[in-house]
């Protein structure tokens, strides 16, 4: 799955989403740089690099939270707004008084709107979402009264419920404890299993090996695409640092780095 | 005697009728607004967009005395003008939204004062910042009544978007376009509602009536829906209290009002379910998982 693939052998196997020489910033300065791949429909795509490299810009920019400075995402077999994406840092209101089954119905937002009711079918696949990732005894606390490994089990089935073709997560294992990590990395699987598109930005190169069949190694520019033992290999992980560091010393040449925080 | 004392002055004087029903009508609509004020951390707001209502009023006031849809007018335009600017100037300018609002408030407030004294009486600016509970109109009453209903209307078709507006707003922007429908529609229905509650209580006192249930509510329910039913429950008991305490002692009613729902909010903070004795209570044992 390189970039400059011939047309043929991209056919066998659809294409969910394209990146057309895509540039991704912030006040003009580029966070993905010239970045062109095909990703195929029903893949699972760990999305690696080192801090700084625009991992969460890319993620953003497919969700359609940031337009494009050049080049542009071509999405394929279904609009933009049917993606399905979990930023990095969720900004909810943990306050709020609010269940955790009412909380995770709002993934049927598509299906209820603002003024439908939920039908006692929904009731029974919010529950069920619950039970996939093991909240199943929760559903009437308050989300407040939940640890954070267990908000993003909620926020997983509520993405979930959403039924996305391409389902986007941001460092969604970052701060989650093992058996949080091993059970929500199930949840990935089955999606996987179910034909979805999934992207999702990694830290954990065991993780990523083990669960991830495909890896997009970014600094900037695009390192590697492709099987995951062949695009970590030591070469282009090295690639990946001195390219990143390289763009720190030139970064000061152009006043200003850009803001991404990943 | 009891009975007597709680229910007679309603059945014996038609003031009181009304005043009741001008309560009972702000308790349904304004409670569930302020519960949304509060869950979005802007009880503040609400405080300062009631101040600025009263420049609009007066400027009403000026042009055709005490007339009530002069006054709504006015003070509908001028909550919607420093709802809309100082959101505008917090947006684009380097001062925070509580810092813009506090600055157009206070100048709208001056202003108000200002225009009221030089036209009118002091007995016109009592009215216009503590309100006339007790003499409400039949054509004030309408009012009253048109904004609950109106209110009940928009809060039902977009109860889900403002829970998500407060609790996640980049999600509902995610999944819908609503997010700044919902925005817009909630600051007009407190702008409303503040001016319905203006001719009630004042435009002080009128905030007490959003806010306060709306706090001691809080206390007593862990679910948006609970909450709220609560809220209209402790505004309809306040506003009834209120109206009592001041026939009995022959006190102002308006103020009477805002300090009885003052009193069930104290009420819950100690003894609500979440309330600072029950959490004393609570804290002495916990359950075995």
């Amino acid at each position: 799955m390189i970039p400059a693939q011939p047309a043929a052998a991209a056919a066998l196997t659809e294409v969910a989403l394209e990146f057309v020489d895509l540039t991704l910033g912030y006040d003009s300065h580029p966070a993905v740089h010239h970045l062109q791949a095909r990703i195929a429909q029903g893949a699972l795509v760990a999305v690696v690099g080192p801090n700084g490299a625009g991992k969460s810009t890319l993620l953003k920019g497919v969700a359609g939270a940031l337009s494009p400075l050049a080049g542009e995402i071509r999405v394929h077999g279904c609009a933009r707004s049917d993606f399905a994406y979990l930023p990095q840092i969720v900004e909810i209101d943990r306050g709020f008084p609010i269940s955790v089954f009412d909380l995770v119905s709002f993934g049927l937002w598509r299906e209820t709107g603002s003024l439908g009711g939920v039908s006692r079918a929904q009731r029974k696949r919010i529950n069920a979402a619950l039970d996939a990732v093991g909240l199943g005894q929760f559903a009437r606390r308050t989300i407040g009264s939940l640890s954070g490994g267990q908000l993003q089990r909620a926020l997983f089935a509520r993405v979930g419920l959403r039924d996305s073709p391409v389902i986007l997560l941001d460092e969604p294992l970052t701060s989650v404890d093992a058996d949080t990590a091993r059970d929500l990395l199930g949840v990935i699987r089955q999606w996987h299993d179910e034909q979805r598109t999934v992207l999702a930005v990694l830290h954990d190169l065991e993780q990523v090996r083990q669960h991830f069949p495909e890896t997009l190694l970014l600094s900037r520019e695009l390192i590697a695409f492709g099987p995951t033992h062949e695009a970590l290999q030591p070469a282009n992980m090295l690639r990946a640092r001195q390219l990143n560091e390289a763009f720190d010393e030139h970064a000061h040449a152009c006043h200003r780095r850009t803001s991404e925080a990943a | 005697m009891i009975g007597e004392l709680l229910f007679a002055p309603f059945i014996e004087f038609s003031f009181m009728r009304r005043a009741l029903v001008g309560c009972l009508a702000l308790s349904l609509s304004a409670t569930p607004v302020g519960v949304f004020l509060m869950l979005r951390r802007m009880s503040l707001t609400g405080d300062a967009m009631a101040h600025a209502i009263l420049p609009g009023a007066a400027v009403g006031f000026l042009f055709a005395g005490l007339s009530l849809p002069a006054m709504t007018l006015g003070g509908a335009a001028a909550g919607l003008a420093v709802a809309v600017v100082s959101g505008f100037v917090a947006r684009s300018t380097v001062l925070r939204e509580d810092a813009s609002l506090a600055a157009f408030y206070l100048i709208s407030l001056a202003l108000g004062v200002l225009i009221v004294s030089t036209r009118g009486t002091n007995v016109d600016l009592m009215h216009l910042l503590f309100g006339t509970v007790l003499a409400l109109n039949d054509d004030a009453i309408l009012l009253l009544a048109g904004i609950a209903s109106a209110t009940l209307i928009a809060l039902a078709a977009l109860y889900r978007a403002l829970v998500l507006e407060c609790l996640e707003p980049t999600f509902l922007r995610s999944v819908s376009r609503l997010s700044p429908v919902a925005h817009h529609a909630f600051l007009l229905l407190v702008v409303l509602n503040l001016v319905g509650g203006f001719h009630a209580l004042g435009t002080l006192m009128s905030i007490g009536v959003m806010i306060l249930p709306a706090a001691g509510a809080r206390f007593w329910a862990r679910d948006i829906n609970t909450l709220i039913a609560v809220a209209v429950g402790l505004g309809l008991a306040g506003g009834w209290a209120g109206l009592l305490l001041s026939y009995h002692a022959d006190l102002p009613s308006g103020p009477c009002i805002v300090l009885s729902l003052g009193g069930f909010y104290v009420i819950s903070l100690l003894i609500g379910r979440e309330g600072l004795l029950t959490a004393w209570y609570r804290s002495t044992r916990h359950l075995e998982a």
